[in-house]
């Protein structure tokens, strides 16, 4: 228990975390889904559906951009948390992360390194579509506290994500496998509040983001920008994340005994 | 027909068997191209389905509307696979066989697009079903030749567009960059509303970007009727694109040494 407290181990989570943000801006196979992706798609999506907000139901906005924002932030960290998995199992591979299980370090700063490197990329992510929506004109309603909001709930779900992404890659080992799973981060992504309001979705969708807990986070990181700071929404977006982060935390740990216990 | 066309022929005939051996022998690899436009239809057409409320569609079924970019944007990822597969023949020293052998550059080019046109019938195939289960109007037999003609010759363009930068880049690494450029290329079209409701820089682009013509070439029948002043624009489209993007191809074929 001592361990997770002492500095040293917060240097190695420090080190580890920066090793990957490194990793990732030198490999652009991991960069361009986190930022060229989702950045082309809220470009195309705000020129293609920007009418929407003429539909009768739409909630009353400035622009298009600014009810995307938030979905395009969400999607970058979804993506992020995969690209984490995905270095992770490159590591495995490679035999990088058993040199770290036999280094006299904490095996928890291996996993919370990774996570603290998704989180500088969340971070990044933030500050990227952040600088877009101003240099687009979008006014946030909540002014600075509103965008610091924003951007600790963006971190919070790189790193509730990152650690589901770091859970597959520690319990299967394989980089194929985490990429295999960038499909159904699309399907979770479509089925959420994310790119539309839960009233004007089709169904299925429009019951299942009603309870995705993507549509809580998105719905909470949204608010800022768009209305206004709702307790409510904060609450279930705060939720959300617990959810999301507790759930892959468990997992990874477990995969991780598994890995330790099995040799692989 | 001469001896040394026949021959050319069955060496690209030849060539369009290995791809199809690849297919049955690895259908897995098919995967990817089938999957990532199938969830991209269905969850497009969840998410922005209540456009079609707008005045100004022209159509009361997005599904309809939508079809006709899943289709291409399948041709596109399974011509840009074409482009993927031939960095790895590089890679692994197979195409310096190919170029060390007889046949013609332009041969070895055609037979590698001609797979490619044929292979985008598979994702083609999947979506056009998929479609008609979830509510997609039927396009009738016209519409239905039309589509599978701008599926092809997508096919086609993004076979040449892989080649071309596969032989530029000599590695799979270039894939990202393969991938993309199809997607750019089908997405900023009128692809998820009519050109009148496109807002801002997309109804620039769409207005010039020469697929747009392709997608609304393959569109009609889903929406309407087919006719003539709506094919001929996709198909001279089509020609050109390929044209251009052909000989793109064929000088970096030609200037790769073996």
């Amino acid at each position: 228990m001592s361990a997770i407290f002492s500095r040293q181990s917060w240097r190695v989570v420090g080190e580890l975390g920066r090793r990957s943000v490194k990793q990732t801006f030198r490999r652009p196979q991991l960069m361009a889904p986190l930022i060229i992706f989702p950045t082309l798609l809220l470009a195309i999506q705000t020129g293609g559906a920007g009418r929407a907000v003429d539909l009768p139901g739409f909630p009353p906005v400035e622009s298009f951009l600014a009810f995307m924002l938030a979905g395009a932030m969400v999607q970058s960290t979804l993506l992020a948390g995969n690209s984490g998995g995905i270095a992770l199992a490159v590591d495995i591979e490679m035999g990088f992360t058993d040199r770290l299980l036999v280094a006299p370090i904490p095996r928890f700063s291996i996993v919370l390194g990774r996570l603290a490197g998704t989180a500088a990329l969340g971070l990044f992510t933030a500050i990227w579509f952040l600088a877009i929506g101003f240099a687009f004109g979008v006014k946030f309603t909540e002014g600075p506290l509103g965008v610091l909001v924003m951007i600790l709930l963006v971190i919070g779900s790189a790193v509730a994500f990152g650690s589901i992404g770091a859970a597959i890659a520690l319990r299967s080992g394989s980089a194929s496998v985490v990429q295999g799973m960038f499909p159904l981060l699309f399907v979770i992504l479509f089925l959420s509040t994310a790119f539309f309001p839960q009233d004007l979705l089709l169904e299925p969708a429009q019951t299942v983001a009603e309870y995705n807990p993507l549509s809580f986070i998105v719905d909470a990181v949204r608010d800022p920008v768009v209305f206004a700071f709702s307790a409510e929404d904060m609450l279930k977006g705060l939720l959300g994340l617990l959810v999301i982060g507790g759930f892959g935390t468990v997992l990874a740990a477990r995969a991780l005994q598994h890995r330790l216990r099995t040799g692989g | 027909m001469s001896h040394g066309l026949r021959v050319d022929m069955s060496t690209i005939r030849a060539m369009i068997e290995r791809s199809r051996n690849e297919l049955l022998r690895v259908p897995g690899a098919a995967i990817p191209g089938v999957l990532a436009p199938t969830i991209f239809f269905l969850g497009l057409t969840a998410v922005f389905g209540s456009l079609t409320l707008l005045p100004g569609f022209d159509t009361q079924s997005y599904q309809s509307f939508l079809i006709p970019v899943s289709l291409m944007q399948g041709a596109g990822f399974t011509g840009a696979a074409t482009g993927v597969n031939l960095a790895r023949d590089i890679e692994n020293g197979l195409f310096d066989r190919f170029l060390a052998s007889p046949a013609p550059r332009w041969v070895l080019l055609t037979g590698l697009v001609s797979s490619a046109s044929l292979r985008a019938l598979v994702p083609g195939t999947f979506l056009f079903i998929v479609a008609m289960i979830v509510g997609a109007n039927f396009p009738g037999i016209l519409g239905l030749i039309v589509a599978v003609v701008a599926v092809m010759g997508m096919g086609v363009v993004a076979a040449c567009w892989g080649v071309a930068l596969a032989l530029k880049f000599k590695t799979q690494s270039a894939a990202p960059l393969m991938q993309a450029g199809m997607l750019v290329l089908i997405l900023t079209t009128t692809a998820y509303a009519p050109q009148e409701l496109l807002t801002g820089w997309l109804a620039e682009v769409a207005q010039i970007n020469p697929a747009t013509q392709v997608v609304e070439m393959a569109r009609q029948g889903f929406v309407g009727t087919v006719t003539w002043s709506g094919t001929w624009p996709g198909i001279v489209t089509l020609i050109g694109l390929i044209a251009l993007l052909g000989a793109w191809a064929l000088r970096g074929m030609r200037r790769t040494a073996y």
